[in-house]
């Protein structure tokens, strides 16, 4: 906790009235017989009801971690969690974990990637989304299968009185993620946190799953995080984005921001990385080298110094002292070594072709 | 589901009629093919020469093969005449057999010895069943702390020690030193089941004692996995208590392969526990094969082979069935 505290990671300070989901400096940790992995380290980004914030980045930088710790699904024992969660008013890293629980599910829920293996292979689709249903709300048997048929017949099953008695092993890769959604949609959920919703489904399902998110977050104005590393969706659902690196952001930003206006080397690096087919064959993919860091050994000072292209510019300051995330225009905050007026130019000279 | 009983019916069917086939080939065939008169081994330790010839005429050992074996088969469904000319020995169905040695049909022996060592299996699997499954969930909720440590040592003890020792082990303090329990022997659980349970006892404990340890390691190597599926993670996310996760999530996944080996084992155990049996001096199906293999009773030994393969087979099928139960994936496929 040496490091500078990125405050103004929201537009506005700490002093700024609490959104609807508020996080502010959280930091997970796993202690382990190799180390700490600092997973999450020091993030901040808030959503309102009827929005949706995307969180980006590559695998192993903290993005999943990040939305099973807003659930309160890792327990004191084997990870240390600080900073501040607040879901419509209310703190949840310090709650008592029954208090969490009674959230879960019900005032918020989350879709999982891969729908095959998050649903129990013993259990009727009907079954499980019951389960979820009837553990927040008092209703009879009867009554909770009607609203099992009902959410099922709401995310487009055909036939969904008969359906809902089917096994997982029986629904088509496209029908479990509907039942998945349909289940974390079961008690009305304010927040949705949709971890790779579509990572697991082919190309026009997908679109299907992405509109059917976006019909129901107009229907119920929830509040919607979705985890990705397709960019393609980012841009297809999201409002705002938190480009995450190693635990931490790196540029947060609204879509049009991120994804028009990107001060960060490492942004630059993952726009550049989506195949472009109208581009030469030599010009459609240009990857960043390298690999993410290891979360127990995160490099000091910038965390992506060691990838990044222009780090030399900073004259060791990157290798020192790790960039606060700072705003470049009102609610647009990069969190880059590199003066801003630098950064500009080199987009607009050398990456803006690119990409 | 009716479809899938019927067809796992049929391959009963069918494995039996191959272990019958093996049996009666190996029993038969063999000597035969080898230039060995299967009458001489039939007729048990030393026989006189009258004895052979009895045997050979009464089996039908001068008839072609495939009588000698429809005769072997129709024996066990509708009985059998052992019939040399001179005497008659009726062996009423299902006949697997009869042992020139003492004059007995095989079945009928069988059947009289076979009351302990279901009694022995029955009560042993509950127990270990029982307890093996907890204090492996246990140990896998509550992984490297005491219990788990302290009652995976022991498992391994369980697994290591052989039954003869922790029998006699039991047998001296219990009903030795401190007279809690009496010197073991069998009484029919129709006479006195409380004397029956008592005598009972102890055989249970050290039969189940071995397999308590193995089900243990397996339970906890079951759930540990289980415990880190994402349908775990999933029902955690939907708000459910950690009781239920575990109860109604974790466990019915865990137990599906103990319910695999726990069948194959009772199968097993069913055609004979040699080693418990002799321990604590139970006259059981594994006491009466190791007999006959000590007089040469190849009528016996034959007998109890197809005995207890029809347990393992039987096991087999009601593991399939209750596998269809559990695993809704079976069933469909």
């Amino acid at each position: 906790m040496t490091e500078a505290e990125p405050r103004g990671a929201h537009s506005g300070g700490e002093l700024s009235p609490q959104a609807f989901l508020d996080v502010r400096d959280l930091r997970i940790h796993f202690p382990t017989d190799d180390g700490l992995v600092r997973a999450v380290d020091g993030l901040s980004f808030h959503v309102e009801r009827g929005k949706t914030l995307a969180i980006v980045g590559e695998s192993g930088s903290g993005k999943s971690v990040t939305s099973l710790g807003i659930l309160g699904l890792y327990n004191k024992r084997n990870s240390k969690m600080s900073g501040e969660i607040y879901l419509d008013g209310k703190e949840l890293v310090n709650a008592h974990p029954d208090e969490v629980r009674a959230l879960r599910g019900n005032k918020m829920s989350m879709i999982f990637q891969d729908p095959l293996s998050s649903l129990h292979p013993y259990y009727t689709i009907g079954w499980q989304i019951q389960e979820a249903y009837r553990v927040h709300n008092h209703v009879t048997k009867h009554e909770a299968r009607t609203r099992s048929i009902e959410l099922l017949r709401r995310v487009g099953i055909p036939q969904p009185d008969r359906r809902v008695d089917d096994y997982p092993h029986q629904f088509s890769g496209g029908m479990r993620q509907r039942a998945m959604i349909a289940m974390s949609l079961s008690c009305n959920p304010e927040l949705l946190i949709a971890d790779e919703p579509t990572t697991a489904l082919d190309v026009t399902v997908q679109a299907q799953i992405l509109d059917l998110m976006k019909d129901l977050q107009q229907e119920y104005n929830s509040a919607i995080i979705v985890i990705t590393h397709d960019l393609g969706v980012v841009a297809e659902v999201a409002d705002d984005v938190v480009v995450m690196y190693a635990g931490r952001a790196m540029e947060y930003g609204t879509v049009g921001e991120v994804f028009y206006q990107p001060e960060h080397p490492y942004t630059w690096g993952l726009l550049g990385s989506v195949t472009r087919m109208d581009r030469d064959r030599e010009d459609r993919l240009q990857p960043i080298p390298g690999n993410p860091p290891s979360l127990i050994n995160v490099p000091p000072g910038c965390p992506f110094h060691r990838r990044c292209r222009y780090a030399a510019l900073n004259g060791g300051k990157e290798r020192e002292v790790v960039p606060p995330l700072e705003e470049t225009t009102p609610g647009h905050l990069v969190a880059c070594h590199l003066p801003i007026e630098e950064r500009r130019r080199i987009f607009r000279e050398e990456i803006a072709t690119h990409i | 589901m009716i479809q899938y009983i019927v067809r796992r019916l049929i391959l009963v069917v069918v494995l039996m009629w191959i272990v019958s086939m093996v049996t009666f080939g190996i029993f038969f065939l063999i000597p035969q093919a080898t230039g060995t008169n299967p009458a001489v081994l039939f007729a048990g330790k030393a026989p006189t020469p009258d004895t052979v010839k009895n045997v050979e005429i009464k089996l039908g050992l001068n008839k072609p093969l495939v009588t000698q074996y429809a005769d072997f088969i129709g024996g066990i469904f509708t009985g059998r005449h052992f019939d040399n000319g001179r005497d008659k020995t009726n062996c009423p169905a299902p006949c697997l057999g009869y042992s020139f040695v003492n004059d007995q049909p095989v079945w009928s022996e069988m059947i009289s010895d076979l009351p302990v060592t279901v009694s022995l299996a029955s009560g042993a699997s509950i127990l270990w069943l029982v307890s093996g499954v907890s204090v492996g969930v246990v140990s896998a909720l509550r992984r490297r702390s005491f219990f788990d440590r302290a009652s995976m040592g022991i498992a391994l003890a369980g697994v290591s020690l052989p039954i003869y020792f922790t029998g006699l082990v039991l047998l001296d303090l219990f009903s030795f030193k401190w007279q809690i329990l009496p010197n073991v022997h069998y009484v029919g659980i129709t006479q006195n089941p409380i004397s029956w349970a008592r005598n009972m006892l102890l055989p249970w404990i050290a039969l189940a004692f071995l397999y308590a340890a193995l089900y243990a390691r397996l339970t906890r190597a079951g759930m540990l996995e289980t415990m880190g599926e994402d349908y775990i993670r999933t029902a955690r996310a939907k708000g459910l208590t950690e009781r239920r996760v575990i109860s109604r999530h974790a466990l019915r996944a865990a137990l599906t392969p103990i319910v695999t080996i726990f069948g194959l084992d009772l199968g097993q155990l069913l055609g004979g526990a040699i080693l418990t049996e002799y321990t604590f001096g139970f006259i059981g199906i594994g006491h009466l094969s190791v007999d006959a293999i000590g007089r040469q009773d190849l009528p016996v030994i034959m007998g109890v082979t197809l005995f207890a393969a029809f347990f393992i087979v039987f096991a087999n099928l009601v593991v399939d069935v209750l596998y269809a139960f559990v695993d809704p994936r079976v069933r469909y496929s």
